[in-house]
């Protein structure tokens, strides 16, 4: 688009400072790109993620996946500023181990989303650029997704994206497992083998048109039996 | 400037004109020398307006990219990449980069996509009047210094960015054209956002007189560089080899990445989308002209 700025009046261009005092701001946030899933089912969770770390249009890596396991039933994933990402869960495995030996037992999904909620909201005014979604089974051995805001809003879902490539997929999953905007179609409830596949299939739309998504996905599958990891290929352009 | 008598221009019509003035006379004037500032109190005003309104005037979609191209012993070969970015979505998988310009020049782009498209079109019927006129093939530093002198014209508010290959008369030629209007004649050279990527593999293995296939497979392995290195730069391969008498137009050259293979199944039963109503208006026209374009529906 063309730019006005340079033009101060008719047949005149504006004044150039060249020695002038000029700001330079240092800004402490970077954006590393990355898109994080996650389906919660009947007795089962799914959190995935892409595995390449970017900065502006150059890859830091191809294997640097965005899940992290916190305990036999949670997973986390996060993406968005990975030196905060990287900071936020060394304070979550942290806080999970003080919980554990003060009251013997390993946390909840439900009390690590709660928690993760308070440690957001105690940087609200530096916070933490960082989309979460964390997976995994509530007490009673059900799937459960919670997602949440860089400054610790949360809610539980069914499924959530979340990421660079969160607008492409979010409606995709409102369609396919919330059967929205559809008429006449049966609700099945969802099994965990059409859960994985929906969810590399979803990938590998994500990876056609987002640039910060692709070269590999992670899909970790929690069960009451422990947690399951895959890794499949995606474009690497 | 043509005289037209007054008298001869009235009765020719049969309206009464109120005033006895001439009617406006729309001629086209000589082409002016350099920038025309005619829009720009206008563009200000209508960017204030966009911007009072809460919204901010369009981008101009920029391709992202990795073009090259390298002189070898009989000719040139250009290539390019095929993806078009709209910010740090992909809004053409396989767009064409590498341009016609005659039958002799092609010219691949970067940096603003329809700047690119009508810059070299424009150039390129410039070229053929000019070829005609001149009753020879065009050579390549003609078609250089057309895109040039009209880049700086425009002080670099024409975004493209150009790798201009050709065989004319005198040989083979390379020039690469920044969006400000400076050129570079060399036997190697790369533009866009891989360029660097790109540059390295030249830097890496050119040599001067290459073969043919030898300097067709550097120019896929730089453009390869690019494409998986770069996050501007994706999808195909495509590639212009010119030599004398003979242009090979390879698209795709390489289909370097291809979508991969979803095990769902998404297609959607007839009566899925809710119709809330229907209203048939029958139209009375004639079919003059049917044609097919296909549309990626994989």
């Amino acid at each position: 688009m063309l730019s006005a700025q340079g033009f101060g009046g008719p047949g005149k261009m504006k004044e150039y400072h060249y020695a002038g005092a000029v700001e330079n701001r240092f800004s402490p946030y970077a954006f590393n790109g990355g898109t994080v899933l996650a389906v919660a089912g009947e007795d089962f969770a799914i959190v995935a993620s892409d595995t390449r770390l970017s900065e502006g249009y150059s890859i830091h890596s191809r294997d640097s996946p965005k899940c992290y396991k916190l305990t036999d039933t949670t997973v986390i994933g996060c993406s968005g500023f990975h030196g905060d990402c990287l900071t936020l869960t060394k304070i979550i495995d942290a806080r999970l181990k003080m919980y554990k030996h003060s009251n013997n037992k390993t946390m909840t999904s439900g009390a690590i989303a709660a928690m993760l909620s308070t440690i957001l909201y105690s940087r609200r005014f530096f916070p933490y650029y960082v989309y979460n979604i964390i997976g995994g089974l509530d007490e009673e051995g059900k799937g459960a997704v919670y997602s949440f805001d860089p400054v610790g809003s949360y809610q539980r879902d069914t499924y959530k994206a979340g990421g660079s490539a969160s607008a492409m997929l979010q409606p995709l999953l409102d369609n396919q497992i919330g059967f929205k905007n559809m008429e006449g179609v049966q609700h099945l409830p969802l099994t965990q083998e059409k859960a994985v596949q929906l969810v590399k299939d979803v990938f590998i739309s994500a990876a056609e048109r987002d640039v910060y998504t692709g070269d590999a996905l992670r899909v970790c599958v929690i069960t009451k039996d422990g947690i399951n990891e895959q890794t499949i290929p995606l474009r690497k352009d | 400037m043509p005289h037209l008598s007054r008298a001869s221009f009235f009765t020719s019509r049969k309206h009464k004109p109120s005033s006895t003035k001439m009617a406006t006379l729309t001629m086209s004037r000589p082409a002016v020398a350099g920038f025309s500032f005619e829009n720009c109190r206008r563009n200000v005003i209508l960017e204030g307006e966009v911007n009072n309104l809460g919204c901010s005037l369009p981008a101009a979609r920029k391709t992202g990219t990795t073009i090259c191209g390298v002189v070898f012993k009989d000719g040139v070969v250009l290539g390019a990449d095929t993806r078009a970015t709209e910010g740090m979505v992909v809004a053409d998988k396989n767009c064409s980069k590498i341009h016609y310009i005659s039958p002799n020049i092609y010219c691949c782009g970067a940096g603003t996509a329809a700047d690119t498209e009508m810059t070299t079109q424009i150039i390129s019927s410039n070229l053929e009047l000019h070829s005609l006129s001149t009753g020879r093939l065009p050579r390549v530093a003609t078609a250089n210094r057309m895109l040039k002198q009209m880049l700086f014209r425009y002080q670099g508010y024409i975004g493209a960015a150009l790798v201009l290959g050709g065989v004319d008369c005198n040989g083979p030629h390379l020039y690469s054209i920044y969006p400000h209007g400076s050129t570079d004649k060399l036997p190697y050279v790369t533009m866009g956002s891989g360029s660097l990527a790109a540059m390295a593999v030249f830097e890496d293995r050119y040599k001067p007189d290459l073969e043919e296939e030898e300097a067709k497979r550097l120019v896929r392995d730089a453009i390869a560089a690019g494409i998986f290195n770069d996050l501007g730069s994706g999808s195909n391969i495509d590639l212009t080899v010119i030599t004398k008498g003979n242009v090979d137009y390879i698209r795709p050259h390489d289909e370097a990445n291809k979508k991969g293979v979803r095990t769902g199944d998404y297609k959607y039963k007839r009566g899925t989308t809710a119709v809330l109503s229907k209203c048939v208006t029958p139209l009375d026209l004639e079919v003059v002209e049917e044609s097919i374009q296909t549309m990626d529906t994989s």
